[in-house]
Parts: structure tokens; C-alpha cells; sequence
């Protein structure tokens, strides 16, 4: 493999991370107190406002239901009006963004929903209020499930920012349709999909281990 | 002024009616058993009574304050003199036996000193000094359950209430945590209410009870009355009367001493009433004043008879009679 082509795998490698760290943080940010949101205004919920819990749920399935590339394409005002440019790796960041945070809201809703409501009686009963449940119940006990679920978004984003190339992006999906398919260049196929199979692996085992470490529902081997 | 005060309590779900008409006292120190068979309303009254559930109408005065009416930012305050203690436990997983204790009071805002102090005492109250660092889920039911009744003791309730806090346990860890609430009742003069399904619990437990069914009280009393009425309904042959008839034989309830016990006692009463005892039931001791009734049988039932027996025993009772079977 020449100097050139581990060159060009190298930046993909680091414009396909930063492109799906920045968007996940994001995923993150935007989408965990939509989930919050999402089951404490839910009929039976803590603090239920029906017509508020159907609107966001309606446009959360809205945003998932536009696949990736129409979303990039369908943004590119929106883009522009936030980064002054609708091109390159930073201009990405914003419909991935975009497209992750009701995917991860959405998994989040479900880690969230797990939560014992015995363990939210007990501390509504102590005198806690709403937020206090929020706090010290609902997100320290889904963590686990939370990260897991970030992993999982993680790992769609790099799929996803395969196709923000068509945006000028960069990124190892990128590289592969340029190199790989349109110039015939077999030895960049390979190597883009041998560094995107280590990188999901990486990420997928960091999770795991991350979660299997925050959770303590399952009693440790002693001895 | 009573700490507790349950004035015609009403709640239904749809129109399935769950509790209907509820009045009851509890006062400081008290421990009152609530009893019931699954479905008769336990659980509503319960939640009613730690402020997660309104009723449609009656009142529920605790310190004075009314819970059934009282806007939820002043609820929230109320609930935090009240410690809850749940049938499974419901610990927070996250959380090690220590802060699990300590959740009470970081919601109450204790400074981290104090917090520190409160529930180094209230885990050594509870014998679980040693697992303060543990997670929930390396503890056993038992333990599990000392640590839920640390954490409703952590921010001084005033009332202690109990969903069950033993239908998950073992018969012997079941008698451990019963004692733990006595002594806590004792030493601390805790009022403790609790709900349950098992007599043997309101035997061990209760002063004062409350019999639940269909969402109405349908009786209340002493664990002794009680037991009385539904026990012995259980074990009696169904033609029981309330007079004698020729040759009729007594049912008798004998409340006698653990040690009588220890004797041969029933060949002593034999020899000493002229009369043939049949042991037809022990019913579950009662622990702390160190009595167990029996149900007998007797084939001749004179006044000396009686006289005899209430020599012996603590109180001998005529329960009623049964023909004599030939």
C-alpha cells in the first residue's frame, strides 16, 4: 500500500471521527432531554401534557422518516445559515446532527421507560420533586442503557456519514465511492472497509465495556 | 391532636370503587396492622396514605395537615415525614447501600457532614455497618430490606409505613426484619402503620388492626379479636353452634404461657377436668407477650371444668359446640 493511499486513508479516518463525535455529542445534547421530555409529558407520565408528548413524538418520527441523503439535501439552506457554508466536514456535522438526535431520543425514550416506576415511587414518596426524580432516578439508573444506546448511535452515524461525501464532506465512505468504485482503486476499498470494520468494533467494545461497568443489577462473581 | 387522622375515605378508579368510606386513628407510637386478601383495597390505602395517590373525598390529616387537598409543592414537604418501606425493596441500583440511605437526605438537603454521620447510626441500627460500600444487588433479600427501612428512618419520619415489607422474605428473615420494626417502634417510638396479607404478621406486629375487604374496614380490634373471628372460621367444623346440645362437645380456646408448654399439658388438664382434650389447632405464638393459643375439644364441659382450666391457663374461652360424633 503506498504512502499516498495511507495518506488519503488517514484523513478520511480523522474527517469520518470528528464528523461523528461533534454529531453525537449533539445527538446527545438535543436528544436525551427530548427524551426526557418525551416520557415525563406521556399520558401516566410525571408530568403528563398529552398534546405536548404527541406533537414532539410526531415530529421526531417526521425527521426519521427522511432518509439521510434527502435530509442533507433538504437541510442545505439550514446549514448555510448556521456554518455560512453548505460544504465540507463542518457543514455535515449539522444534518447529521440533525438526523441523530431523534434517533437517539428515541432509544433513550426506551432505556428511560425501563426504569423501575417502583424506584420513582420511592423517591416521590421520600418528598422528592419532579426534577429530583429526574436526577437521581430516572438518568443515573438507565445509564447503562443510555450508553449503550449512544453506541448505537455512534456506529449509525458512521454509516451515515458515508453519504455526507455528497456534500463534499470528506470521510471514509467518501473516499471509498471516489477511489474505491469510480476509479476501480480495489486496494482503497479494501482498506476503507478494513478501517471502518476496526472502527465499529472499537467503539462497540468501548460501549460494552462501559455499560457492563455502570451496571450493578447483576450481582459481581466474588472469589 | 392524633398523629394520624382518616376521616371517610373515598378513591375509585373509573367505577370500580377501591376504597369506600375509610376511617381510621392512629396515634404517636402506635403500630397498626391493615389486613387484607389482594385486591380489597391494601395497596390504594396505602398510597393514599404516603401522599402518591389523592382520594376523590374524606380527609387524611397527618400532623395536622391534610393530604388529600394539600397543593403538591406543600405535599412534597409533607411526604418527607413519612418513610415508605416496599415489598421489593425498591433500591436504586446506581446507587451503593450508603447513598441509597443517604438519598433521603440529600432530597431534604442535610449537609454532607451531618449526611455522613446519620447514615454511618442508621446502618449500624440495622446491622449492615459492615456493607455500606456494597451495591444493592450484592445483597440478599433480607439485607436488602434492612437497607429500605435505614433509608425511610434516614430523614426522622414521623410515620413509618409498610407495603408488605416481608412477603418477599423467607420465614426466617421475615421474623428478623418483624423484630427490627419492634425494636425500632420501641426504642425510637416510631408510629408504624403496615399493610399485609399474612395474620401471622399482624399477630407478631400489631397492637390495633384493621380487617380490609372489598374496600371497606369490616373489622377492627386486637390481634387477638381478630385472629378470633377469621382463624377460627378457617379451622372450625362448619356446624359449630353457639349452645349446647345433649351430649354436645366444647370448643374451647386456652391461652396459655410458652413455658406451659414445655409441660404435658394437656394430660395435666385431662387428669385434672375428668374430661378428654383434643388438640385441634395451635395457632401462631404470640412473641412478645410470650402466650400461645390452642383450640381443644372437650367431651364434658362442666363449670369446674372451666374453672380448672382458667386455673391453668391464662383465659380459657368457650368458642361453641359440636354434636358429638358417635
Amino acid at each position: 500500500m503506498s504512502r499516498l493511499i495511507l495518506d488519503l486513508l488517514w484523513n478520511a479516518t480523522v474527517q469520518t471521527l470528528e464528523m461523528v463525535l461533534a454529531s453525537g455529542l449533539l445527538a446527545v445534547a438535543g436528544g436525551l432531554p427530548l427524551a426526557v421530555l418525551l416520557v415525563l409529558t406521556a399520558p401516566g407520565g410525571l408530568y403528563p401534557l398529552p398534546w405536548l408528548s404527541r406533537t414532539l413524538g410526531a415530529v421526531v418520527d417526521a425527521v426519521r422518516a427522511v432518509p439521510f441523503i434527502i435530509l442533507l439535501v433538504l437541510l442545505i439552506p439550514f446549514t448555510r445559515m448556521v456554518v455560512g457554508t453548505a460544504l465540507g466536514t463542518t457543514a455535515a456535522i449539522v444534518p447529521l446532527s440533525i438526523a441523530a438526535i431523534p434517533y437517539f431520543a428515541r432509544i433513550a425514550e426506551v432505556s428511560l421507560r425501563e426504569v423501575d416506576a417502583g424506584l420513582v415511587d420511592a423517591v416521590r414518596a421520600m418528598g422528592g420533586t419532579r426534577w429530583m426524580v429526574v436526577r437521581y432516578v430516572l438518568l443515573p439508573e438507565s445509564l447503562p442503557g443510555l450508553i449503550s444506546g449512544f453506541t448505537v448511535t455512534l456506529v449509525t452515524l458512521v454509516g451515515a456519514s458515508a453519504m455526507a461525501g455528497a456534500i463534499g464532506a470528506g470521510g471514509l465512505g467518501d473516499l471509498a465511492i471516489r477511489y474505491g468504485y469510480q476509479r476501480f482503486n480495489t486496494t482503497v476499498m479494501l482498506g476503507v472497509v478494513a478501517v471502518l470494520v476496526v472502527l465499529v468494533m472499537l467503539l462497540q467494545g468501548a460501549g460494552n465495556v462501559l455499560a457492563r461497568y455502570l451496571r450493578h443489577t447483576q450481582p459481581t462473581p466474588r472469589g | 391532636m392524633k398523629l394520624l387522622e382518616v376521616e371517610r375515605l373515598n378513591r375509585s378508579f373509573g367505577g370500580q370503587v377501591a376504597l369506600h368510606d375509610i376511617s381510621f386513628n392512629v396515634g404517636k407510637g402506635d403500630r397498626l396492622g391493615i389486613i387484607g386478601r389482594s385486591g380489597a383495597g391494601k395497596s390504594t390505602l396505602l398510597r393514599c396514605l404516603s401522599g402518591l395517590d389523592r382520594p376523590q373525598s374524606g380527609r387524611i390529616l397527618l400532623e395536622g395537615e391534610d393530604m388529600a387537598v394539600l397543593p403538591e409543592a406543600r405535599l412534597v414537604l409533607l411526604r418527607r415525614r413519612i418513610g415508605l418501606v416496599f415489598q421489593h425493596f425498591n433500591l436504586l441500583t446506581s446507587r451503593t447501600v450508603a447513598a441509597n440511605v443517604a438519598l433521603p437526605l440529600e432530597i431534604a438537603r442535610v449537609p454532607k457532614a451531618q449526611r455522613h454521620k446519620r447514615v454511618a447510626e442508621l446502618l449500624d441500627l440495622v446491622g449492615l455497618a459492615d456493607h455500606a460500600g456494597k451495591y444493592p444487588a450484592m445483597l440478599s433479600g433480607g439485607q436488602k430490606q434492612r437497607v429500605g427501612i435505614a433509608r425511610a428512618l434516614a430523614a426522622q419520619p414521623a410515620l413509618l409505613l409498610c407495603d408488605e415489607a416481608t412477603s418477599a422474605l423467607d420465614p426466617e428473615t421475615t421474623e428478623a426484619i418483624l423484630a427490627l420494626l419492634a425494636d425500632i417502634n420501641r426504642v425510637l417510638g416510631l408510629t408504624i402503620v403496615f399493610i399485609t396479607h399474612e395474620m401471622d404478621v399482624v399477630r407478631r406486629l400489631a397492637q390495633q388492626v384493621l380487617v380490609l375487604e372489598k374496600g371497606r374496614i369490616v373489622a377492627r380490634g386486637t390481634p387477638a379479636d381478630i385472629l378470633d373471628a377469621n382463624q377460627l372460621d378457617a379451622i372450625l367444623p362448619p356446624n359449630l353452634s353457639q349452645t349446647p346440645h345433649d351430649g354436645s362437645h366444647a370448643i374451647v380456646r386456652l391461652t396459655v404461657t410458652a413455658q406451659a408448654m414445655l409441660a404435658p399439658l394437656l394430660q395435666m388438664l385431662e387428669q385434672q377436668c375428668q374430661a378428654k382434650l383434643t388438640l385441634l389447632q395451635t395457632l401462631p405464638a404470640r412473641e412478645e407477650e410470650g402466650l400461645v393459643d390452642l383450640v381443644v375439644q372437650m367431651d364434658g364441659l362442666a363449670v369446674s371444668t372451666m374453672n380448672a382450666l382458667q386455673a391453668h391457663a391464662c383465659a380459657a374461652e368457650v368458642i361453641g359446640y359440636v354434636p358429638a360424633y358417635s
